[in-house]
């Protein structure tokens, strides 16, 4: 069984009051709390830190904790050869695969009814996605450590696998309930249930809002003026987008329910987001177009500016 | 061991009663009705005799019990800090949109 030092993990000293143990927690919980926190490590972190304090919180298991002496952290050890009796309640059973955590979560229901039906614990776990996937559905392949009680009714950590069916219509923060599927319930008690929360991965054309998204369309000056067909890709494969004449740098172009599907029917739609694209380096072809065009057009893209200073000058 | 599961989305569309919103989130129902009375979780009708709650108050709730049981937290305090995550949930799913929104650029 590996060690965990959990003072240190609170941060204080082994002599600690409960006073001071419970205001490190606090202090930690609301800095890492997966609810609370931004952290991408703060549930692992939190996970930890919970560990500790439900332990040490406890005076009896407090005790039964600093009866396992210290150790470095991560160190293979075993407890005293009396300490399952005196503790645990069960003398005969081997540490090799045991979790500190699950020793001490079974400690708690020691002395208690055997026999009572207990609900199996509830999984919550992220799983993250890509846009296509979203946009198709997709079987995701997860790997929970859980802790499982054996033959004996001793606890041990297991390794589950799950394939978990995301159905299409997912998008960003949703979440689903997968029944029955946690952990095993106790003499009669419902198993658990897994509870599944979707994060989208970055999509290096598409941004999504909701199951709405956006895409940037990058469109040559003379398409934005002159109007054009162009392919746009979609998450469905590509489609023709009619570009009007006179289009707008930022102005947005709807491809009505071509977004991510939604869970119960109908989609999102997909917005292309006009750019005006220029060449970088104009070849002498082209530059005397524009030189032409230049000479020839009364267009001004500034001419709200004149306007706004002289009307500035005569109201001061 | 490899398990296929089925699945149900927690959105709007679910309908939970009072009973199963207890279950899924492992409150006691006295609880859950202080978090009803504090405006943290609404019925979709509060008026009907029979609450139903959407999909959406069983992530709350479930959040309101891991809050309750981490930081010790009365009612009027959970309630306090649920009203405030939703604040920021509603801020972020705004940022986001509106980032969405902005080009990239070339």
């Amino acid at each position: 069984m590996k060690y965990k030092d959990y003072y240190a993990i609170l941060g204080v000293e082994r002599g600690a009051d409960a006073g001071a143990i419970k205001k490190a927690y606090r202090k930690l919980a609301q800095k890492y709390h997966p609810d609370v926190s931004k952290d991408p490590q703060g549930e692992e972190k939190f996970k930890e830190i919970a560990e500790a304090y439900a332990t040490l919180k406890d005076p009896e298991k407090r005790a039964a904790y600093d009866q396992l002496g210290k150790h470095a952290s991560g160190e293979d050890f075993r407890p005293p050869p009396d300490w399952g009796r005196q503790f645990g309640g069960d003398s005969g059973r081997g540490f090799e695969d045991v979790d500190l955590s699950d020793l001490f979560e079974q400690f708690a229901g020691r002395g208690r009814g055997r026999t009572m039906a207990m609900p199996g614990q509830d999984y919550e776990v992220t799983a993250h996605i890509g846009l296509e996937e979203a946009y198709r559905g997709v079987t995701v392949d997860l790997e929970l450590g859980v802790p499982e009680f054996d033959e004996n009714g001793s606890i041990r950590r297991a390794q589950r696998s799950f394939k978990a069916r995301i159905p299409k219509g997912a998008t960003d923060g949703q979440r689903l309930r997968l029944r029955g599927q946690g952990g095993k319930g106790a003499n009669g008690g419902p198993d658990g249930d897994l509870y599944l929360n979707v994060a989208l991965r970055p999509h290096p054309l598409f941004r999504a809002s909701g199951h709405d998204l956006y895409l940037d369309l990058p469109l040559a000056p003379w398409e934005a003026v002159l109007g054009a067909t162009v392919k746009v890709p979609t998450l469905g494969g590509t489609v023709q987008l009619k570009v009007p004449p006179g289009t707008q740098a930022g102005q947005k172009l709807r491809l009505a329910d071509r977004g991510l599907p939604k869970p119960h029917g109908g989609a999102g739609d997909l917005y292309a987001i006009a750019q005006i694209a220029v060449p970088r380096a104009a070849s002498e072809k082209e530059r005397v177009h524009y030189e032409e065009l230049a000479k020839g057009s009364s267009f001004n893209p500034r001419g709200h500016f004149e306007q706004e200073t002289s009307h500035e000058h005569s109201t001061h | 061991m490899s398990t296929q599961l089925t699945e149900t989305w927690l959105d709007a569309r679910l309908e939970v009663s009072f009973e199963e919103l207890a279950r899924l989130s492992g409150l006691p129902e006295a609880e859950l009705r202080e978090l009803i009375e504090y405006g943290a979780l609404a019925p979709s009708d509060p008026q009907s005799e029979r609450w139903v709650f959407s999909g959406e108050c069983v992530v709350v709730a479930r959040t309101a019990k891991r809050l309750r049981d981490s930081f010790d937290l009365d009612s009027g305090a959970l309630s306090l800090a649920l009203g405030f995550l939703e604040r920021i949930r509603a801020l972020e799913e705004e940022l986001r949109s509106l980032r969405a929104q902005l080009p990239r650029g070339p």
